[in-house]
């Protein structure tokens, strides 16, 4: 201990000493002996001396700087243009279940447009007793409900429908988030207006350019739809459809008409661009599903995965991922290590909601030898997520939207992690 | 008040599905006629919304080359990755289905509905309701599928079906899969042997950080932060939303004296303008003219790209763009330059078309 020079040695030199020296143990010891005394605890270190800093640093806080690497990230290959595209959640850098809005994905088809409360409208009109337009005042005024729900894009997983494609979660399952919504439920807002008994769809547009829209029965909008306007405690952020957006609990993303500006009630669909040219799910015999808004059963280990390698070598492992079903509650999540071979049931941590994310974990000792991680989901109506196998079997491979198969993560012996399938 | 407050109430507490008469709050105000028509433009597969109106193939083929062209090519056949409108019939079995008007829609309504509402990619609700029938009428007939002296109008609208209008049915999940995936799943013994059949690796596709590692990787809590950590946020304000952590790369060989900040909200802006202009050491021509060295050269400056006459005849004049001349194009395209070929409705704010000169500025020539 007494040969350590220890006037020579930098905070950060021994930090790179001792990133070799976990490097090696990766490999072999469990339990690390410390060879010499840590300086980080030896040494009065600048932050247990000085202040930090004061309140009113940061007004409205973002993370810290050692973060910077869990933000939404794009695939600059999947689209041609930045504002009809998509960004991905990075849920393999995230725990629990609720997704802050910043990192949460978007999807835009003509970009996130900047709109105020005070310019903001909405409107009722079509087959009513009353046609209306309503302030964003007037919205406030009404009884308030509130739900968690994940958004998840139909098109999540779509680049894996013929293959493993993309390493990491994030870019596989990342276009899904979970947030607490607090609004005024659609079905409040369309009694206000009187829905005419012709009326048996509403179709629901956007204010932007794009004017996103999509159909839905009137039982789903009479249900648990929400028009909303908080989002995990705060107003929801710009990308995400500021000032009011639709929640659409269990149905597919692209039915959360943000920047909400008009509700038509008609007697049919509208079959608007969204719900015919896209968003429709083309079968083997050339024929295409239309109106596939619910998203089934799903679930996916978000770590270890390829964004998050195991570096701390054998022994204790923590198994973590989130499951959802678009039918109800999570019921159980099963895990294997073995490509499905044997499954062991994993650890529901925290509440299982209908409609919403739920976090799962498995603690297991690893003992360094390769795994193929798969998690499999059931939710309350008896469902078992499926492996792409047997989608595919049924589907094809033109069906683009509504990938729910089971994931595959192959762990080598490195603690690397590679997005595989398995047959 | 409170009394009709709390009726309503118990009416949202209430489970039931169907429709109740709830007593208003009498909240909001009556839509006016007018602003219904403003707002409510949807047309539905039986006609319902179709404005009074016509248009023919040949006014269509001309108004397409104005506004579509630029994306959808003048053929209808799709530019780069913008999607292909014509042809691709008999293609729906295959590997590589090509989803066409005439090969997979099923409703002209939704056409019309779309071009009216939502086109042109970045300057939605300029196509007028005549322009919008001879739009369709030229889509119609680049899908072989009326001659080039039809004229589509309100009224024999409904005449038309499209190829596929049979290719659709209703979400059948619930009897076609749920059955299968339902029951208590095998739990132990489940496969003989597991082998790996397709790995991302090869495909190699994944943005990567520049370690090559996938982008987005978590740092390894073994080294030291400060050589993992991005640094501290430039002291530039950067507007909300634009939280690209780009700023690490940032060009580093500005030649003149430009404000970095005011280059990285240039830069932000360009996404705006970067679906058809290419920038930077590898950038082609795409849907508009690569941007290399623009500011304060000669208009029409890309020998390979195909300007407007508009343009050319501007360049010919000695047209160079300067910061007056590149503000006002950018202000307003169309009503600068008649006849552009660039369907960008333009940037309104100053500061936007400030910043992004200065961005173009400091681009390498």
């Amino acid at each position: 201990m007494t040969d350590e020079p220890r006037s020579g040695t930098s905070r950060r030199g021994f930090l790179r000493t001792s990133a070799l020296a976990g490097a090696g143990l990766a490999a072999g010891a469990t339990a690390a002996r410390a060879e010499a005394a840590d300086p980080l605890i030896t040494e009065v270190q600048d932050w247990a001396s000085a202040f930090g800093d004061p309140v009113d640093a940061t007004p409205y806080g973002m993370p810290i700087r050692f973060e910077s690497h869990v933000v939404r990230r794009n695939v600059s290959w999947l689209t041609e243009s930045p504002v009809s595209s998509i960004n991905f959640t990075p849920i393999h850098a995230l725990e629990g279940t609720i997704t802050p809005q910043g990192c949460a994905f978007e999807r835009h088809h003509s970009g996130a447009i900047e709109m105020s409360k005070q310019d903001y409208r909405l409107m009722i009109n079509g087959l009513v007793d009353r046609p209306l337009v309503f302030t964003f005042e007037d919205l406030l005024r009404f009884p308030r409900a509130s739900t968690t729900a994940f958004l998840e894009c139909a098109a999540n997983g779509g680049m894996e429908w013929a293959g493993a494609q993309l390493e990491g979660c994030q870019f596989t399952q990342g276009m899904i988030h979970n947030m607490e919504y607090v609004g005024v439920p659609l079905r409040v807002l369309l009694e206000e207006a009187g829905v005419q008994p012709e009326g048996k769809w509403i179709y629901a547009e956007g204010a932007d350019a794009s004017s996103n829209g999509r159909s839905m029965p009137l039982e789903k909008a009479m249900d648990d739809v929400i028009v909303a306007f908080f989002a995990n405690g705060e107003a929801l952020r710009k990308e995400h459809g500021y000032p009011v957006r639709l929640v659409v609990p269990g149905w597919e993303g692209n039915m959360w008409i943000k920047w909400l500006r008009r509700i038509g009630v008609y007697d049919q669909a509208v079959e608007s661009r969204e719900e015919t040219s896209k968003y429709t799910d083309l079968m083997p015999d050339g024929r295409a599903r239309k109106w596939t808004w619910v998203m089934d059963a799903k679930s996916v280990i978000t770590a270890p995965s390829p964004q998050v390698p195991i570096r701390h070598g054998k022994g204790p492992l923590v198994i973590t991922g989130l499951a959802w079903s678009g039918n109800g509650a999570i019921s159980r999540v099963d895990v294997s290590t073995d490509g499905g071979k044997n499954w062991q049931t994993a650890r529901l941590t925290g509440d299982s909601k209908p409609k919403a994310l739920v976090r799962f974990h498995l603690d297991i000792d690893w003992d360094g030898e390769e795994m193929m991680l798969q998690s499999r989901a059931i939710d309350e109506t008896g469902y078992v997520q499926p492996t792409k196998d047997a989608l595919r079997e049924i589907r094809g491979l033109n069906n683009v939207y509504h990938n729910n198969g089971i994931q595959t993560w192959w762990v080598k012996a490195d603690g690397e992690v590679e997005n595989v399938e398995v047959a | 008040m409170s009394k009709s407050r709390n009726l309503a109430l118990g009416a949202i507490l209430s489970a039931l599905a169907a429709p109740v008469a709830a007593e208003p709050l009498g909240l909001g105000r009556p839509a006016l006629p007018g602003e219904v028509t403003a707002w409510d433009v949807s047309v539905l597969p039986d006609g319902t919304g179709l404005p009074e109106g016509s248009g023919d193939v040949l006014t269509g083929e001309e108004v397409f080359a104005e506004k579509c062209s630029s994306c959808h090519g003048e053929f209808a056949e799709g530019l780069d990755s913008w999607p292909v409108l014509a042809g691709g019939e008999g293609t729906l079995t295959d590997r590589r289905p090509v989803k066409t008007v005439g090969s997979y829609w099923p409703y002209l309504s939704t056409l019309f509905d779309y071009i009216h509402r939502s086109m042109p990619f970045g300057a939605a609700q300029t196509v007028s309701v005549d322009e919008t029938y001879a739009i369709t009428a030229f889509l119609l007939y680049s899908n072989g599928l009326v001659e080039d002296d039809y004229v589509l109008s309100k009224a024999n609208f409904l005449e038309v079906e499209l190829p596929n209008a049979d290719g659709f049915y209703a979400d059948d999940r619930p009897e076609a899969e749920y059955a299968l995936f339902r029951g208590e799943p095998c739990m132990a013994d489940c496969a003989a042997e597991v082998k790996v059949t397709k790995r991302a690796a090869e495909l190699n596709v994944t943005p990567e950080d520049p370690d090559g590692r996938p982008a987005g990787s978590l740092p390894d809590l073994r080294t030291a932060a400060a050589e993992t950590a991005a640094p501290e946020a430039p002291a530039a304000e950067v507007t909300a939303g634009d939280a690209a952590p780009a700023s690490a790369e940032a060009p580093v060989e500005a030649p003149t004296a430009a404000d970095p900040a005011l280059i990285a909200a240039g830069e932000s802006v360009f996404k705006k303008c970067s679906a058809c202009h290419k920038v930077g050491e590898d950038a082609k021509n795409g849907v508009g003219p690569t941007l290399n060295g623009v500011v304060d050269g000669p208009a029409a400056h890309e020998e390979k790209f195909k300007y407007s006459k508009a343009l050319l005849d501007k360049a010919e004049e000695g047209l160079v763009w300067d910061e007056a001349a590149l503000g006002a194009f950018l202000e307003n395209p169309k009503r600068y330059l008649k006849g552009t070929k660039m369907s960008f409705p333009g940037l309104k704010k100053e500061e936007d078309r400030t910043a992004i000169i200065a961005y173009l500025a400091s681009l390498p020539k």
